[in-house]
């Protein structure tokens, strides 16, 4: 169990983080959405006693990440896979965690098979692995000490299609195992299919947080019609607003009744018309964090 | 494959014991290539000053006690540079993100590589005594001296001499952090101050407690006195105490990303 309470970061008068609080219960796979520099990292920094927070506090199984004592054992960590030293091999990496932590050195090599590292990946130097091979090292390292919690900032980088769902399916079976997972991304594809919980982040702030299928439900109908503009007056009579897509249809933040009926009294043709799923929740998504990676970009 | 771990039942893990860490940072100073190669070169280093001496020098050199004093040369030269490495690698190449994950009590990690430092420092002072005994037998078949008599002092103060050098280096990675920056820091500032202190009148009476290129210097004649010792621990002070404390206090409070 994480528990994230207030908390903020400030790198001068720059508010990194502001006020973060949420929790990621056992059996729970917790998305942790946000643009880049939305503050993923530095948040999952300070719950991992990295960063020292401005203020505010995380635990980790009730206890500071600081307290735990070994926390290898408690707590997989994978914040940067490509924070290794170039020179050792895989299987050096996972030796030096194992000896550190107390596992059997046995284990390193089991875990390099659980990622799918075979025996000529853990001979090579990190420096000639793929961005996906270290995200597969960062995870078998992550998972080394046995740990019932399991930290991981954007895994998913790097890894091929099948990799992505691979991962999935592990973490999904961690959780259901009874861990803890939390997971960042800037994806929200990438973790839809396997988060339970989603907390979204944009300029340091938490705009967004719950079960997914609520934020899901939440996220509005969408709507498409042969004439667009006709429907955009429709729903302007009504009293409905909605956030055009790209693709022509429009997002209305309101059930497909209200909208069904506008278009009829005026008349309007539809071609579609469905609750918008995930593709609402990245609308919200954008919409709740806009302009803040335009904003990171020329910082 | 998959097949992933059940999760443990929350058990009261307990701190990592430093003796754990102190193997762990041992073996981080030899599992990289840059790291292998050092040893290998103070290996070599050793080999070269017994070769150098069998070659050219003068028959009645050929003594234990030179091979031995010789030999140190490079290691007193190289070893800084392995110490150095040790503490600005976490953070060249960002390893630090996993070292402090697994231990958070920092100041412990520190100590570790002080103690494999120390460790490595004593090991590579036990194996040129090994080198110097077979290169004394060598030279006693190719007509040297070939003495054995050495003063014990020699054989512990060379000790000290390794210790000290790679606290020395140590200290500066701490403080700076940064491989190249550490090495040049390590290498100029003594030297720059020892021609300060020739050049300016002003300068040498202080280069006598401070210069650790002058205070150091005793430690490889027998018996130093305990004057010399006096001399020897205020240039620590100054050039490993010092920086050592500041750059513990960096690592201490520097954010890891």
């Amino acid at each position: 169990m994480i528990k994230v309470e207030h908390l903020t970061k400030r790198y001068g008068s720059h508010p990194a983080v502001e006020d973060v609080s949420f929790t990621c219960e056992p059996g729970t796979v917790t998305g942790f959405l946000g643009p880049n520099g939305a503050g993923k990292s530095t948040t999952m920094r300070m719950i991992c006693g990295l960063t020292p927070p401005t203020s505010g506090a995380a635990t980790v199984c009730g206890v500071p990440y600081r307290r735990l004592g070994n926390p290898g054992r408690r707590i997989g960590v994978l914040l940067d896979a490509s924070a290794q030293h170039g020179g050792r091999t895989g299987r050096e990496v996972l030796a030096l965690s194992a000896l550190t932590m107390g596992v059997d050195s046995a284990e390193a090599t089991r875990a390099l098979d659980r990622v799918g590292l075979n025996a000529t990946a853990a001979r090579r130097r990190v420096k000639r692995y793929s961005l996906g091979m270290r995200q597969r090292l960062g995870l078998a390292h992550a998972l080394l000490g046995d740990p019932a919690v399991l930290v991981l900032d954007e895994p998913a980088n790097g890894l091929d299609p099948e990799g992505i769902f691979w991962m999935r399916g592990l973490l999904r079976e961690f959780a259901d195992r009874g861990g803890t997972v939390l997971l960042s991304s800037h994806l929200l594809r990438e973790v839809e299919a396997v988060a339970d919980h989603l907390v979204v982040i944009g300029g340091g702030r938490v705009v967004a947080q719950g079960a997914r299928d609520e934020l899901l439900a939440s996220a509005g109908t969408l709507v498409r019609a042969l004439d667009p503009a006709a429907l955009g007056a429709a729903l302007h009579r009504a009293g409905l607003t909605g956030t055009p897509t790209t693709d022509g249809g429009v997002v209305v933040r309101a059930g497909a009744e209200a909208i069904g009926r506008a278009a009829a009294e005026s008349g309007v043709a539809l071609l579609e018309l469905r609750p918008a799923g995930s593709g609402g929740l990245e609308q919200i998504f954008l919409e709740l964090t806009a302009g803040e990676s335009v904003r990171e970009a020329v910082r | 494959m998959i097949t992933a771990t059940k999760p443990a039942t929350i058990t009261v893990t307990t701190r990592v014991p430093l003796t754990r860490l102190t193997v762990v940072e041992l073996r981080k100073l030899a599992d990289t290539r840059a790291g292998l190669w050092l040893l290998v070169l103070i290996g070599l280093g050793a080999v070269g000053t017994a070769v150098i001496l069998l070659g050219w020098a003068p028959d009645d050199e050929l003594t234990f006690a030179g091979f031995f004093a010789f030999g140190l040369v490079p290691s007193a030269f190289l070893l800084p540079v392995l110490g150095i490495l040790s503490m600005t690698g976490e953070w060249s190449q960002r390893t630090a993100l996993t070292t402090f994950a697994l231990v958070p009590a920092r100041e412990r990690v520190i100590a570790a590589k002080l103690a494999a430092g120390v460790l490595i420092a004593l090991a590579t002072t036990a194996a040129t005594l090994l080198f110097s005994a077979a290169a004394n037998l060598l030279g006693i078949a190719l007509g040297g001296d070939g003495g054995w008599r050495a003063d014990g002092s020699l054989i512990w103060q060379g000790a000290l001499m390794e210790v000290l050098f790679v606290l020395v280096g140590m200290a500066f990675g701490a403080l700076l952090l940064s491989s190249p920056l550490a090495i040049v820091a390590f290498f100029a500032l003594p030297t720059l101050w020892s021609v300060l202190s020739e050049s300016i009148r002003a300068l040498r009476p202080a280069a006598r407690w401070l210069d650790l290129g002058v205070t150091s210097g005793p430690l490889s004649e027998p018996s130093m006195t305990a004057g010399e010792y006096g001399h020897l621990a205020v240039s620590c002070l100054l050039w490993l105490a010092l920086p050592l404390l500041l750059g513990s206090w960096r690592i201490l409070r520097r954010e890891v990303s």
